[in-house]
């Protein structure tokens, strides 16, 4: 569709324009706003045509860009997109639009530099998602912590600080470890290649501490158990468009890490380790998903149903070896997989919707306490139907998009283990008691008091953007063949190098 | 006996900076009643003459002259071009300070330039004599700086800390020196060498000699256990002194450093390694935690420049050409983003406000987000958060470290890294996060030192986006 460099230019437009907006913006917030959105749209509609032009058939990578950037050390600005990278990019520029229009009328305090800050943000995470140079993903990378540390730090709740320093050097602390052990990597085969990482044999003692260092980074990032705590402190302090962030696409980059690092550069460690992420992942579905139900503030209980259902992508992922081992075929890993891949997707869009609809409660009420509310549907009923229909996918319900992913990962842990598909299979009554008993108690029942009987429904803006992500759940719910399309071939080739051994 | 006149050409530098710093220091003796600010711009002038010089005699291979005495090369001019560069900001920045402060004298650049003079020679000295000549003075320019403000007893007070530890790091360094002569029978750095890698030398008396070198280097270094005094310098100095002292000399401590260890002790590696190994884990350690309970900006930059000693002293403990370029890299990044971070505090020093301390940036980014978004780049690319330069520095030479076989060493290394943040982010925080005390906006005291500074901490990001240029740079000089 577009003849140019794609990729350079969905990472580079949206940092460009935020670079500007800081400049320019200052004391024109409506220009500042108007030119974030553009931004964004703009941005999304270039992004539009790597799907269109993308080739569904071969697993090598696309869009490529490759020039030369420290040629003494072998690192090169390196872009391309497969199948397991390119819906994350476009669920990022999809949601920067999303993002940058929630926060329209909510941010009055230095409106310039919060849109700078997520526009950089954008194209930094399009870049992670793209980066095919180890060195130029772990820029994008930590890049990406800066302008979060500030949004969280200078918008946040009451507690931000302690919150924003808590998720920096807590995912700080993560990745230099993933930063050794490119660096060791490099040491031995002298190029900083992602790709060439994934073909270069590395023996078993080196490549279990290689693959503990890409769990630290990626499980402080997804998060998994133990090393979650961050995530509940930065969602509940940060203001809703970095909640959404946060959770729609940063999340998902540590689970973009396992398949992109872990399975297929330490295929031979993954197997005998797998054991340690699926316990792991179980313990953050059944665990965290007991200790969501007992939360009164609602980001809180959000933030814990995140780190929930991420539990089950890191489940689908490192599935593959136990199925492998049972069934002889690869069939049954390739549905983990995909269902964890669509689990993304899908989390994206779900959690997207809800800490929107939290943010549309916050806006008016200025609290996120659950027992400040009560019967808010009678007062708001359109926004009482998004609510419902969110707390719905987030449940798991069958027709919305947290239903395929889920299922999928549960039909293939069962292919695994009996035990492993019983314990993610309480999921589905432990995330309907706890999404549903908010949902009851929100907006259900008698008007509460007389600040819920004072709440205006949703405005035009709301609206739409409540639409928008309610269609896209319902999409994906009801159709997700072409996003399993893209990743089929790519999932395929993922499957084979995370089963061949590498000794 | 028969008298060779030396080669001069390779000296010209030093030799021009000599006479036209000696000229001024009669010349500002006569008009400084009349012309406050002539010594100022011929300070300026000389530099720029002296870089010039440099720049168009670029050595590209090894010169050595005055008996052996003397050294020219790639290595060496690079570190004085930005010995150069760097001096050309701290008299910008200093000038601004010391009329702030009602001590604006000529006798400040002049000993300055003498400073200059000496790091040149330390630089490229080729025997213990020459260095310690040139550190000699380095050093005495320095002392007499610091005190320079003579109705301030903090300054003072840091002179003669300085110079008492300082004279005491010297009399370690000369002792050794003397025992490592004593097993050579040379001074000479290429001939020591030779000496030891024929096996002609005691090696007791050479390992005992090289403790108490390693102790001197330490000691200049600011290497942990031989900190006590950075800390306390770097605060009771007047700020724009603490600029310089924190910068320029590094970079003539590392040639030391490198010309000792590297050029003449090669023979003793497997000894100065294991030193440098505790040095500096020990750097790394003091340099990151104890930085943290800092509320003084210059304090935390003092503790934070010897958690870097710390980093620089990893790529000499690779013990290859490649780790000592990344030394020197890291070094060059250091220093500069030094000039930038002490360079804030200078440029936003008020009369009766030096502005030290972290809760006086409270709020700066309402006050002059400008300014506060300079510092971010800076504090970051102190912390080693891409996209700036200081990423880089930090990962070239724990490569150079992973590569020799210290994973380990690495691994501490970057968990040290990451605990140092906490207290960049403090810095951050307070400017974006707290509220100002006081509401008024706030300019730089000069609009010179708002793009001085801005300058430099552009660099830091525009060479952190495109570092291959500077890196290059480095490791052709070794």
């Amino acid at each position: 569709m577009f003849g140019f460099s794609i990729l350079t230019t969905l990472i580079w437009l949206p940092m460009l324009a935020g670079m500007l907006i800081l400049f320019i913006g200052r004391d024109r917030a409506t220009l500042a706003k108007w030119l974030s959105l553009l931004t964004t749209i703009v941005t999304f509609y270039i992004s539009l045509s790597l799907w269109i032009d993308f080739d569904t058939t071969v697993s090598t990578m696309q869009f490529e860009e490759k020039v030369a950037w420290i040629p003494q050390f072998n690192i090169y600005y390196h872009l391309g997109v497969d199948g397991l990278s390119m819906p994350l990019v476009l669920l990022t520029t999809f949601t920067q639009i999303l993002v940058i229009a929630s926060a329209w009328d909510v941010i009055k305090e230095r409106v310039e530099q919060y849109m700078g800050a997520f526009l950089i943000m954008g194209g930094v995470m399009v870049g992670v998602f793209a980066a095919l140079d180890s060195i130029l993903f772990y820029v994008f990378w930590e890049l990406l912590l800066i302008p979060m540390f500030i949004v969280i730090g200078k918008w946040g709740g009451v507690d931000r600080v302690y919150a924003t320093m808590k998720f920096f050097l807590y995912t700080f602390f993560g990745s230099v470890f993933m930063l050794v052990a490119f660096l060791y990597m490099y040491s031995q085969s002298g190029s900083f290649s992602i790709l060439h990482f994934q073909d270069m044999p590395i023996g078993m003692t080196a490549q279990i501490f290689i693959f503990l260092a890409f769990l630290i980074a990626f499980a402080v990032k997804v998060p998994m158990f133990p090393v979650h705590t961050w995530l509940p402190d930065a969602h509940v302090q940060a203001p809703t468009a970095g909640s959404v962030v946060l959770a729609a696409i940063m999340l998902k980059m540590g689970g973009y890490g396992f398949v992109r690092f872990s399975l297929p550069i330490t295929p031979d460690a993954s197997m005998s380790l797998d054991w340690l992420v699926i316990a792991l992942s179980l313990i953050a579905i059944f665990y965290i998903g007991i200790v969501a139900l007992v939360q009164t503030d609602m980001k809180k209980l959000v933030a814990y149903s995140s780190i929930s259902h991420m539990g089950f992508v890191t489940l689908g992922m490192f599935l593959i070896y136990d199925i492998v081992q049972n069934t002889g075929s690869a069939q049954g890993a390739a549905l983990g997989m995909e269902g964890a891949m669509i689990q993304m997707i899908s989390h994206g869009f779900i959690s997207g919707g809800m800490f929107l609809m939290i943010g549309v409660l916050y806006d008016r009420m200025h609290t996120r306490d659950i027992s400040a509310y009560g019967g808010v549907v009678n007062k708001m009923p359109w926004f009482g139907m998004f609510a419902v229909l969110f707390a719905m996918a987030n449940a798991g319900l069958p027709g919305t998009s947290g239903f395929v992913g889920e299922f999928m990962v549960i039909l293939a842990a069962f292919k695994a283990n009996v035990w492993y598909g019983i314990i993610a299979s309480t999921t589905l009554i432990i995330g309907a008691a706890y999404t549903l008993w908010m949902v009851k108690r929100v907006f259900f029942g008698e008007v509460a008091n007389e600040n819920v009987e004072k709440l205006e429904d949703l405005n035009k803006r709301e609206f739409v953007i409540m639409a928008t992500l309610a269609i896209a759940v319902l999409v994906v719910g009801l159709y997700p063949a072409p996003i399993i399309e893209i990743m089929h071939t790519s999932v395929a080739n993922l499957l084979i190098q995370a089963t061949t051994s590498k000794l | 006996m028969n008298f060779v006149i030396p080669d001069f050409a390779p000296a010209i530098p030093e030799i021009v900076l000599l006479i036209l710093t000696s000229l001024l220091l009669v010349a500002d003796s006569i008009w400084e009643k009349r012309f406050q600010f002539a010594t100022y711009y011929v300070t300026q002038a000389i530099l720029i003459i002296v870089g010039i010089l440099i720049l168009t005699s670029f050595a590209t291979e090894q010169t050595i002259t005055f008996n052996g005495s003397f050294v020219r090369d790639s290595f060496g001019d690079i570190l004085k071009i930005f010995v150069v560069f760097i001096s050309i900001l701290v008299f910008l920045f200093s000038k601004e300070y010391l009329m702030q402060k009602n001590f604006f004298r000529g006798e400040y650049f002049t000993l300055g330039l003498y400073g200059v003079l000496g790091m040149f020679v330390m630089i490229s000295a080729y025997n213990f004599i020459t260095m310690y000549l040139g550190l000699e003075i380095m050093s005495l320019a320095l002392y007499a700086m610091i005190a320079m403000r003579k109705d301030h007893r903090e300054s003072l007070e840091a002179a003669m800390k300085y110079f008492v530890l300082g004279a005491l790091a010297t009399g370690m360094l000369l002792y050794g020196f003397s025992m490592v002569y004593g097993a050579t029978g040379t001074m000479q750095f290429d001939t020591m060498a030779a000496v030891i890698e024929a096996g002609n030398a005691d090696k007791t008396v050479l390992v005992f000699g090289l403790v108490f070198v390693i102790i001197g280097l330490a000691f200049k270094l600011g290497a942990v256990p031989f900190h006590m005094w950075v800390p306390d310098v770097y605060h009771g100095a007047p700020t724009a002194v603490t600029l310089f002292l924190g910068t320029a000399p590094k970079l003539a401590a590392f040639a030391m450093l490198y010309r000792i260890l590297v050029e003449a002790l090669p023979g003793l590696v497997a000894d100065w390694q294991v030193f440098l190994v505790m040095l500096s884990i020990l750097s790394l350690t003091v340099g990151s935690i104890a930085a943290i309970v800092q509320e003084n900006l210059k304090r935390m930059l003092a503790y934070s420049g010897i958690g870097h000693i710390g980093f620089i002293l990893l790529g000499v403990i690779a013990a290859n050409p490649d780790g000592y370029s990344a030394a020197m890299f890291y070094t060059i990044v250091y220093v500069v983003t030094g000039v930038a971070g002490f360079g804030m505090i200078v440029a936003l020093a008020r009369v009766g406000n030096e502005f030290d301390k972290i809760a006086d940036f409270k709020g700066l980014n309402a006050r002059n987000p400008w300014l506060a978004l300079m510092f971010v780049f800076v504090m970051f690319s102190m912390a080693g958060i891409p996209p700036f330069i200081g990423f880089y520095a930090k990962i070239l030479v724990i490569e150079e470290v992973v590569k020799a076989g210290f994973t380990w060493l690495a691994v501490f290394a970057v968990i040290t890294a990451v605990i140092s943040t906490y207290y960049y982010l403090k810095v951050i925080k307070a400017m974006y996060f707290d509220d100002p005390e006081d509401e008024s906006k706030l300019e730089a005291v000069s609009y010179q030192l708002h793009l001085a500074v801005s300058f430099v901490a552009i660099l830091l990001l525009v060479f952190g986006i495109l570092p291959s240029s500077i890196i290059e740079l480095t490791y052709n000089s070794l």
